[in-house]
């Protein structure tokens, strides 16, 4: 088992054994098999309808596996895990409350409101959430996610269609979340998000993983033909 | 003669004269109590169908949605006959009392309020599910964010009802008997009254139930706008 480099504290590991996953008759995830040690953020990169977001269900249980098993080691008992969805679901409430909802802990009204001002939503915590602009709803519900405390924090496009500001808080939350030992696997199209953020790259295509490796390599030199395509901005079946 | 009858109509809501009163207060009394006891039973109903999974799920909620349409009449001949001295509650003696009438505005008004109920939260299940799963929310609290955000929606719901029990003749006609100063009510007089030819007392009657039916769509649009406004529609 790998130590992060920060705290001796060791590393969460997800495993995926034979995982496949069939929907309406047809295979989506096939034979998924790889175990992900890396601390910090592990980036699912892939084609549209890869199974990316199918992957990340599985693994926050949402779907469960047609066949196979995921397990998670390193933790004394299962990682808490929390999900921030590519269209923010925000509960019509204003922005405070949306907060004070997800908050198990019954944290202070100060540490709430940190965590608001952590994405700069501070001013607008009365508000009602659904009326917030599609970049403030993301980071609310990143800030609401964070909240929970959890080891395990999964992100199926937060930043998709997102205006930049929006997109460098929510890039410095993830990056302030891995420095607190959180591990984070993230969904991304933009590889300039991807080769900023991450510390491992999935890829993706046809239910398949295609690759598996570390980021540095993977984005030097992709060993599939398919991800030397996609990296290179071709359109990938 | 209809200018004449209209001016009677007025007189008599603005002499608040005691018959009309008395009717219009039964009525409301009637239709209230019918509508509290719909929304207990209604509301447990349809937050159930669109939230728990049971075999027969699909059927329960078709039942629901065709028990929406039910003719009055035919509610009015089932409470007839389960009220009569014959039928199996007739023991109880309420055959041609209000709580008769009571009892068959709640069989047409609570399947009203668990359909649209169900509709609702159904939606709104479909939106929050991985939400609560995802932060591990336990059902009691999701429940009650269920009920709370679906709030302006479920009251539109509750008015529809209300605007169904206030309005209906056939079933309270049939179980009620239209019985002066027992169990008259707006609906049952204003046929009664049309058929005597007194069409004074029938418009009066028919202003005020005009005025309430109204009264009624006015809240649900005042309702439906603030819901709008904090993105609850």
């Amino acid at each position: 088992m790998r130590e992060t480099r920060h705290s001796g504290k060791p590393n969460l590991q997800i495993s995926m054994n034979n995982l496949c996953l069939d929907m309406r008759g047809s295979r989506v995830l096939d034979q998924i098999d790889l175990t992900i040690d890396q601390p910090g953020v592990t980036m699912i990169l892939g084609p549209n309808g890869a199974g990316k977001s199918l992957l990340l269900k599985c693994i926050h249980g949402l779907l469960s596996p047609t066949q196979g098993s995921i397990g998670f080691n390193g933790l004394n008992g299962n990682p808490k895990q929390a999900m921030v969805f590519q269209k923010p679901v925000l509960l019509r409430r204003s922005v405070m409350d949306n907060m004070r909802f997800a908050d198990q802990d019954k944290q202070t009204q100060s540490e709430l409101e940190q965590a608001l001002d952590s994405v700069q939503l501070l001013e607008k915590r009365e508000h009602p959430a659904t009326q917030l602009s599609g970049g403030e709803q993301q980071r609310l519900a990143l800030a609401r996610a964070l909240l929970t405390k959890p080891d395990l924090l999964l992100l199926d496009e937060p930043t998709a269609s997102l205006d930049p500001a929006s997109v460098l808080i929510i890039e410095k939350l993830i990056q302030q979340a891995t420095r607190q030992h959180i591990k984070s696997i993230f969904i991304s199209h933009d590889i300039g998000q991807a080769r900023r953020l991450s510390a491992d790259v999935i890829f993706l295509n046809r239910g398949l993983v295609i690759e598996y490796s570390d980021a540095a390599p993977f984005f030097f030199a992709p060993h599939s033909d398919e991800a030397k395509a996609f990296l290179s901005g071709e359109i990938v079946l | 003669m209809l200018i004449e009858a209209f001016s009677e109509a007025f007189r008599l809501i603005l002499s608040a004269d005691a018959d009309l009163y008395e009717i219009l207060w039964l009525s409301v009394q009637v239709s209230l109590t019918a509508l509290l006891v719909s929304i207990v039973l209604g509301l447990p109903i349809g937050t159930t169908l669109a939230i728990a999974n049971f075999p027969g799920k699909n059927v329960c909620i078709t039942v629901i949605n065709s028990l929406m349409g039910m003719p009055p009449v035919v509610v009015g001949l089932l409470v007839y006959l389960a009220l009569s001295r014959s039928g199996p509650f007739g023991v109880f003696g309420l055959l041609y009392t209000p709580s008769a009438m009571v009892i068959a505005q709640v069989l047409l008004i609570t399947p009203i309020i668990a359909a649209l109920t169900c509709q609702v939260m159904d939606d709104l299940h479909k939106e929050y599910r991985d939400l609560f799963f995802s932060l591990s929310i336990p059902l009691n609290k999701a429940v009650a964010a269920y009920l709370w955000d679906a709030r302006y929606s479920l009251i539109t719901a509750v008015l529809a009802g209300f605007g169904r029990a206030i309005s209906e003749v056939g079933a309270v006609m049939i179980v009620g008997g239209n019985i002066d100063h027992l169990t008259r009510v707006m609906t049952t007089a204003i046929a009664l009254e049309t058929s005597r030819g007194e069409l004074s007392v029938a418009l009066g009657l028919g202003i005020v139930l005009l005025a309430l039916a109204i009264s009624v769509n006015g809240l649900v649009t005042t309702v439906r706008s603030r819901a709008r406004y904090y993105g609850c529609a």
